[in-house]
């Protein structure tokens, strides 16, 4: 039990960061409140070093040994990039939320009272849901998978709620809650059911059992199936895929844009992760073993449907939220192609797009963050148009993160959907490739709306005025961002190396 | 290492524009191009390849090492000759840009600079990523320049060109992609090495495995070629892009697609290339008839000019196809003749619509009376073009036509077509002749006819800025075509090496299917 708790050191980090975070909210002192930000930046870059330490620098050999035969390496690979996202995201919520309450408190105007402030809230939260991403991806049974993926979901579902004061936000928020709570019972029944099926709730003993009975029967049986595939569909909606897409597109434009930008991330990373742990139990790893039939044929129709839906979507769209919220509905699709692929090339292949993804999704909302039009946010595609005249910087960081979101050369998502392409051909699965393909070209059809119309567009016509927003750091989220998405394919050989290396360790598990 | 500087320089060129004072851009621009041009004339005198075949200029480190992926560049003869003919446009295109355009100077200059380095980059690739980066980048710099400085309906014609590319080469990535896997799972190691694919591919896939792969690489470069069906993008986006952008889309961009074919199609997949050729043939020649006899109908000048290069990329197809030294040869010098020729004749459009904002043939005519000089240069590219001889138009057509109809024997040229395709194709050359001569006829001859329009600044006639322009393209023209063995000698041994693994494939195709009584 000791060594479960040396490996749990970066989720501590970022638990003791939410305490700090909840208690400094509620101060009198200005100073404190403004500093949130700063103490969820340092939490997450302890949990990032945190991760390196425990995983490199181990106490002493055995307990790594012991461990590893329980607990899956993804944890490796997976709380880095979440600290990397999670770090840019801070800046993109830095000073919006109560911002009006805290101007309001700075002018005087109010006394300062701590049960209406959620500022403290809000960022405990934040780091609450990036904790239940990282135990996520260190899960290794049922009920540790189930309570990890609701620690990433149900502090959304408030943040969605606290983060922008209108009517909007709250359809969105108790829509979000109430189908996520419809989800979970799904996935709970699904692992019932796997329980029943197996008799254990141990990821590496379920394996061992379901491979046993696959070697006497020829398969899984039909409960474990069905208990496969009533998981699956739970999961899928964390990661927005169809056929439990529907909510994504009205709550990524209830929320307000920052809030946005996380649940394009951290909810579908988390599903994504949670999938490859799931479908392991089935005995398929890396060295050998395969998907049941029945699981893989929903796999791939999950896939196809979701990147279809989510791209024919986006194309509809003329609020910016919505096309982007559908636009990351089709990327759960191309993630999917990675798991379809498998455990090796196809899962480092998915821990890499996800982390291009993320920063080029960050990267969008950072600029719709950074931007105001008469107070509110911008709602219209169309109000992008002629930003380069009044603010290149943010026009030009909105057209290369919709150009790395397109999977253009030689930005970072290009290499991460090459990844999957190339793991996708390698499995056999040249269809679903070709079906990818003419969906990115559909889905050039709109991201080249926002390359083309904050670039080359004029500004009269939209009649809107776009002014800055008065927070610097989605700002500087959106430059960090560009930079990252530029030179990212530089670090792509060592992050290759790295993924390969934790995925290794995680499918080979069992054989120990 | 020539290859890399090849590379850098306009790279580097373009981030000097990006940060030099404002009225210095252009000369910037232009020296960078010039240098880059130079650089690329010592290449090509170093490059010990002539004639014989084989690789030069090599360059390789690696990018992925897990996939095999390098950056690995290099060039044949054939290669070289069209990485000469960007960089000798560039220098021109840039001056002949220099006053057309007026606002977002420094963008401008930038992107063309980023689209000459993407351009080489293609056919200095020896590696398959670096190939489809820098294919797939090239349309990066043209979507803008059509979409910030083209004319009315630039929005439109920018998306239009990008989807149609973008899809296609997709399409075409997962058929290379499918090559690399099966090459993997053969080998037991990732290579996105170009020769080694093609040594791989050509002889370890199945006919059906080529068929499909033919069929995804087409679509990748039908389109950019482009060859009827998928031509419709072209017009438009000619018709909509500045000038320096038409010449460079028609100088160079168009040529991707036909040196596709010829790196990739015509060595990975012989089996389906023998199978398909006449059905393909057939395609380019609808293409080209199709198209000459739209280029008739036209009133506006410049759209002409565009159906009239997806005629003439036809012939190249067509002699591609002939899978003989002669087509072949043809062809590439038909890649060269054919940018420096459409290449001027989109210069002298973007001059006479500098002067009077105007295409239509409806409005102007007889201009001969009032731009002499300009009026030389339209009919001397305009004979280029048709094909007269002494000029180099006429020198590729005759051997793409030439090629094309002994290719229907299995004696010394073997093949798949034949005399009838040659001949159906040759009409092509007749309709070009008349719908050419018909605009020369009403603009530059005929009674004085200008638009009311408000003239530039510009001198009603050619300037000096505007004649060193054309000068060098009207030079290249005519070497061409009085010698233009110099060429085709320079490309004899990798056109050799290339159909190696033709000539008993095609005879023996053509005699299994004469004897099953399937007519070819």
């Amino acid at each position: 039990m000791m060594d479960r708790i040396w490996f749990l050191l970066p989720e501590l980090i970022m638990l003791t960061g939410a305490v700090v975070c909840a208690v400094s909210g509620l101060s009198r002192d200005v100073g404190v409140r403004r500093a949130l930000p700063g103490i969820a930046i340092i939490t997450l870059i302890l949990a990032y070093a945190a991760s390196g330490f425990v995983y490199e620098m181990p106490s002493d050999e055995a307990s790594v040994g012991d461990a590893a035969a329980v607990f899956p390496w993804l944890a490796r690979m997976m709380i880095p990039i979440a600290s990397v996202v999670g770090v840019v995201l801070v800046l993109v919520q830095s000073g919006f939320v109560d911002r009006s309450y805290e101007d309001a408190v700075a002018a005087g105007r109010l006394q300062f009272d701590p049960l209406r402030s959620n500022r403290g809230e809000f960022w405990s939260f934040f780091l609450l849901s990036l904790g239940g991403l990282m135990l996520t991806s260190s899960a290794s049974d049922l009920i540790w998978l189930f309570l990890a993926l609701e620690l990433t979901s149900l502090p959304t579902y408030v943040m969605v709620a606290i983060g922008r004061k209108d009517r909007v936000a709250q359809e969105a928020a108790m829509k979000y809650f109430f189908l996520g709570a419809m989800a979970a019972a799904i996935l709970l029944l699904g692992f019932g059911l796997l329980y029943g099926a197996t008799g254990t709730m141990n990821f590496a003993e379920m394996r061992d059992v379901l491979s046993a009975r696959a070697g006497e029967t020829g398969s899984i049986g039909s409960l474990a199936t069905i208990g496969l595939l009533m998981s699956v569909l739970g999961v899928a909606y964390k990661l927005a895929a169809a056929p439990m897409h529907l909510y994504a597109a009205d709550v990524y434009d209830g929320a307000a844009a920052p809030v946005t930008a996380f649940l394009g991330f951290v909810p579908k990373a988390a599903g994504a992760v949670g999938l490859m742990l799931l479908l392991s139990i089935t005995g398929w790893t890396e060295s050998g073993g395969s998907l049941p039939p029945a699981v893989l044929v929903t796999l791939w129709v999950i896939a196809v449907m979701t990147m279809t839906l989510g791209n024919i979507g986006a194309l509809l769209q003329d609020r910016v939220k919505r096309m982007l919220g559908y636009s990351s509905i089709s990327h759960s699709g191309y993630i999917l192609i990675g798991i379809i692929a498998g455990p090796g090339a196809g899962y480092s292949a998915v821990l890499i797009y996800l982390l291009a993804y993320g920063l080029g999704n960050t990267a969008t909302f950072a600029v719709l963050a950074s931007l105001r039009s008469g107070g509110q946010e911008l709602e219209r595609v169309d109000d992008l148009a002629g930003l380069r005249e009044r603010h290149p910087g943010l026009a030009w960081a909105m057209a290369i993160s919709a150009g790395s979101l397109l999977g253009f050369p030689p930005l970072f998502g290009f290499w991460g959907k090459l990844l999957l392409f190339i793991a996708g051909v390698a499995s056999g699965h040249l269809l679903i490739v070709i079906i990818a393909g003419i969906n990115s070209a559909i889905s050039a059809w709109y991201y080249l709306r926002l390359v083309a119309l904050p670039l080359t567009g004029q500004g009269e016509g939209a009649g809107v005025t776009v002014e800055r927003s008065s927070s610097v750091g989605p700002r500087y989220a959106a430059i960090l961002t560009c930079v990252a998405l530029i030179l990212g394919p530089l670090l792509l050989m060592p992050m290759l190396d790295e993924a390969d290396h934790a995925i290794t360790q995680t499918t080979s598990v069992s054989e120990e | 290492m020539f290859a890399l500087l090849l590379l850098v320089i306009p790279i580097l060129t373009a981030v000097a524009v990006l940060f030099v004072p404002e009225r210095t851009i252009r000369t910037c621009a232009f020296l960078g191009s010039l240098v880059a041009a130079g650089v690329a004339i010592l290449a090509a005198i170093s490059f010990g390849g002539w004639g014989n075949g084989g690789w030069g200029l090599e360059y390789s480190t690696p990018l992925l090492p897990l996939y095999g992926i390098h950056l690995s560049l290099g060039v044949d003869s054939v290669a070289l000759l069209l990485v000469l003919l960007t960089a000798g446009l560039m220098p021109l295109a840039i001056l002949g840009s220099w006053s057309g355009i007026q606002h977002r100077i420094r963008e401008y200059y930038t992107w063309l600079l980023v689209l000459s380095a993407a351009m080489t980059g293609v056919f200095l690739a020896r590696d398959l990523l670096v190939f489809y980066v820098c294919f797939e980048f090239t349309l990066v710099p043209m979507y803008f320049l059509i979409a910030i400085y083209g004319s009315s309906n630039r929005a439109w014609a920018s998306l239009k060109f990008f989807i149609y590319t973008f899809l296609g080469s997709l399409l075409a990535l997962a058929g290379l992609l499918y090559v690399a896997w099966a090459a993997a799972s053969h080998l037991g190691e990732w290579t996105f090495s170009i020769p080694a694919l093609s040594d791989f591919a050509s002889a370890g896939l199945t006919s059906t495995e080529q068929t499909w792969i033919l069929a995804a690489l087409l679509a990748g470069f039908a389109v950019k070629i482009p060859l009827f069906p998928v031509h419709t993008w072209l017009p438009l986006a000619h018709t909509e892009a500045p000038t320096a952008g038409s010449v460079i889309l028609a100088g160079v961009l168009l040529k991707l697609g036909t040196y596709g074919i010829y790196r990739f199609v015509l060595p990975m997949v012989p089996a389906a290339v023998v199978e398909w050729a006449p059905f393909l043939a057939v395609l380019a020649i609808i293409g080209i008839l199709y198209a000459a006899l739209i280029c008739w109908v036209q009133t506006d000048v410049k759209k002409l000019v565009a159906y009239s290069s997806v005629s003439h990329l036809g012939f190249c197809v067509l002699g591609l196809l002939a899978l003989n030294p002669l087509g072949m040869q043809g062809s590439v010098l038909y890649m060269i003749n054919h940018g420096l020729s459409t290449g001027a004749l989109f210069f002298l459009i973007g001059m006479m619509y500098e002067r009077y904002h105007t295409r239509d043939m409806g409005q102007i005519g007889g201009l001969a009376r009032v731009m002499p000089v300009w009026s030389f240069f339209m009919v001397f590219f305009v004979l280029a073009s048709v094909g007269l001889p002494g000029l180099n138009g006429f020198v590729s057509e005759f051997l793409c036509l030439m090629g094309t109809f002994a290719a229907g024997s299995t004696g010394a040229y073997p093949g798949l077509l034949g005399p009838w395709f040659a001949a159906v194709a040759a009409l092509g050359m007749i309709f070009a002749a008349m719908y050419l001569l018909i605009m020369v006829g009403k603009v530059v001859f005929g009674p004085v006819r200008e638009p009311a329009n408000e003239r530039g600044p510009l001198p009603a006639d050619l300037n000096l800025r505007e004649i060193i322009v054309l000068v060098p393209l009207a030079v290249g023209c005519v070497y061409l075509g009085v010698q233009p063995d110099v060429a085709m000698h320079a490309m004899e041994g990798a056109i050799r090496d290339t159909l190696a693994i033709y000539p008993d494939l095609a005879g023996s195709v053509h005699d299994m299917l004469a004897s099953t009584g399937a007519e070819p």
